[in-house]
């Protein structure tokens, strides 16, 4: 399994603590796991043109194949303006319309304040969607208050990210696991 | 008839050899794609793939097609960069089959060596050559020539138009953005009729058809996947604004082009063609064809014309009804399909797919090409 954590944020410490979390516990829950930690303020990232997403170069190249192959994707996104950061929705805007097809992905925020809660769901997840994800349902909120200089402070906040890696693991292989059943139903 | 519609000498209905009273017409296209056989990995050279477009192009005339056509694409994974050098070949080497381009990428082309090609290819094909004009889906051939992405839209339909002008103006004047202004400029040869058929390329959305219907020029229609019902607003959309432009509808021909394959049962067209689309569209599109998907198109309302040759035949007649169009393209040869299977492909085709259609679709003497038209007041 090939599972990509996504920092969605060009600038701040917040997302990438939380997804460096995320990254620890996927490899300690099932090391088999191939994991990557995509952060989004370390790389030089173009625009999207609507080109096709194997005709970049660089890291916008590097980070559109990732997502492609990956067979599952934890999204970490700060809140920018109601909404998700212009660096994030550019990720989306590379690829194919139905990148996220077969792919399982999980969301986690990071708001100043908790008035944000909705956010993920009015704004993240109707491109997920669009894009054809399977979505994990539950999804994990982390507040300012909850982070100490580079650390989850929050013990709840830690294990509700536990929870969300082991939904994200146990749905990846089960969504596989009927699709193989289904694609050799149908017999070519 | 509207002001920038240059005038056909011959039309164009009968420049493409549309009579209705023959049905259908029935062609054979290559995107000109050289991708290794899933089955085994292996690719032929790309001098053998080249060679094999020409023999298709003989095998297809043998049997009865109307039409043989090769697309221009310059990325990875494709042989027919000069595709109208292969045309060149092809011409020699038929006598009575159309050929043409599905399509020549006029927007990083000079309009004027895209015209003087196809001119000639016509000469040596003693008047059958057709172009049929595209924008593109990648990009990596405008830096490989030399264009900016974001003039994508408009280098086309500035190219597009000065190809059209080119086509029915003997000596042409004409400035624009991408190119040295023309001034009383005679553009060489002549096509043996006076002008080409010059088609426009349009993927599934209305947008592209509205354009060539308001322009009055023929419409290829191409599609990957999706209903037949799906597509015949992009029909409707294209004749509506023909018409609005003073075109009569019944003048222009329409055709549509997707992937075909037939096999004694549908279950064995699935396994035998899928390996072909899924790895060949993974190495030229990044993502291959959900199993899913591909299992719906030996559905009846699929557009795309795979199962059995009872199956096909009964699916163009249906996609005939729908549609009204004068010409199917079927992309038989995608993804590494070995030769002499392309070749068992025309074979069938020849003998019991295409004397059907033709049967079923003949129209008797003195109807119109599309049935519905209604009858149009002179716009002159």
């Amino acid at each position: 399994m090939k599972l990509v954590a996504l920092s969605g944020s060009n600038v701040g410490t917040k997302t990438r603590t939380v997804m460096e979390h995320v990254t620890q516990t996927v490899m300690t829950r099932d090391p088999t796991i191939e994991v990557t930690l995509i952060d989004l303020a370390e790389l030089d990232m173009v625009f999207a043109d609507g080109r096709n997403f194997t005709e970049y170069t660089g890291d916008t190249a590097r980070v559109a194949q990732e997502v492609m192959d990956a067979d599952a994707v934890i999204i970490g996104t700060p809140i920018f303006q109601a909404s998700i950061p212009a660096a994030l929705k550019n990720v989306f805007d590379l690829l194919p319309v139905d990148a996220l097809r077969d792919k399982v992905v999980a969301m986690v925020a990071t708001a100043g304040s908790a008035k944000h809660y909705l956010i993920l769901q009015q704004q993240l997840l109707p491109i997920l969607t669009y894009m054809k994800a399977q979505v994990v349902s539950p999804y994990v909120f982390v507040e300012e208050k909850d982070l100490h200089r580079g650390q989850i402070i929050n013990e709840d906040v830690i294990q509700r990210l536990d929870r969300l890696v082991e939904d994200s693991i146990v749905l990846t292989t089960t969504f596989s696991r009927i699709r193989e059943d289904r694609e050799a139903a149908y017999g070519f | 008839m509207s002001t920038n519609a240059p005038q056909q000498t011959t039309p164009v209905m009968d420049q493409v050899g549309i009579d209705p009273g023959q049905g259908l017409q029935f062609g054979m296209y290559s995107l000109g794609d050289h991708l290794p056989n899933p089955a085994d990995g292996t690719r032929v050279s790309a001098g053998e793939r080249i060679r094999e477009f020409v023999g298709y192009a003989q095998a297809a005339e043998q049997a009865g097609f109307d039409f043989f056509s090769v697309g221009e694409s310059h990325q990875e994974f494709f042989a027919s960069q000069a595709h109208a050098v292969i045309l060149g070949a092809i011409a020699q080497a038929t006598n009575t089959i159309r050929i043409g381009s599905t399509s020549t990428i006029v927007s990083t082309s000079d309009p004027v060596r895209v015209f003087e090609n196809f001119a000639t290819i016509d000469h040596l094909s003693g008047g059958r050559a057709e172009l049929v004009a595209g924008r593109a889906s990648r990009v990596g051939l405008f830096r490989l020539l030399g264009y900016d992405l974001r003039d994508y839209e408009e280098l086309y339909e500035e190219k597009f138009d000065l190809l059209r002008r080119i086509n029915t103006e003997e000596r042409v004047t004409w400035s624009g953005q991408f190119r040295a202004p023309l001034d009383d400029a005679e553009v060489l040869p002549r096509p043996a009729h006076g002008s080409l058929p010059i088609w426009r390329a349009v993927g599934g959305a209305p947008a592209s058809a509205i354009k060539a219907g308001l322009a009055g020029v023929p419409m290829v229609m191409a599609h990957l996947g999706g209903t037949t019902s799906s597509f015949k607003p992009t029909i409707d959309a294209y004749r509506e604004a023909a018409r609005r432009s003073g075109f009569d509808p019944a003048t222009l021909p329409v055709a549509t082009a997707g992937f075909l394959y037939t096999a004694e049962t549908s279950q064995d067209a699935l396994r035998e063609f899928y390996p072909h689309i899924n790895e060949g569209m993974k190495r030229t599109n990044g993502q291959g064809m959900p199993k899913q998907l591909f299992a719906q198109s030996v559905d009846p309302a699929s557009i795309v014309n795979i199962g059995s040759p009872q199956q096909i035949i009964e699916k163009i007649l249906h996609q005939h009804e729908v549609f009204g169009h004068q010409r199917y393209l079927g992309q038989i040869d995608f993804g590494g399909m070995p030769y002499d299977r392309v070749m068992a492909q025309i074979e069938t085709l020849g003998t019991e797919i295409i004397p059907a259609v033709k049967k079923y679709t003949a129209k008797p003497e003195g109807t119109t090409t599309e049935e519905n038209a209604p009858i149009e007041e002179n716009a002159e």
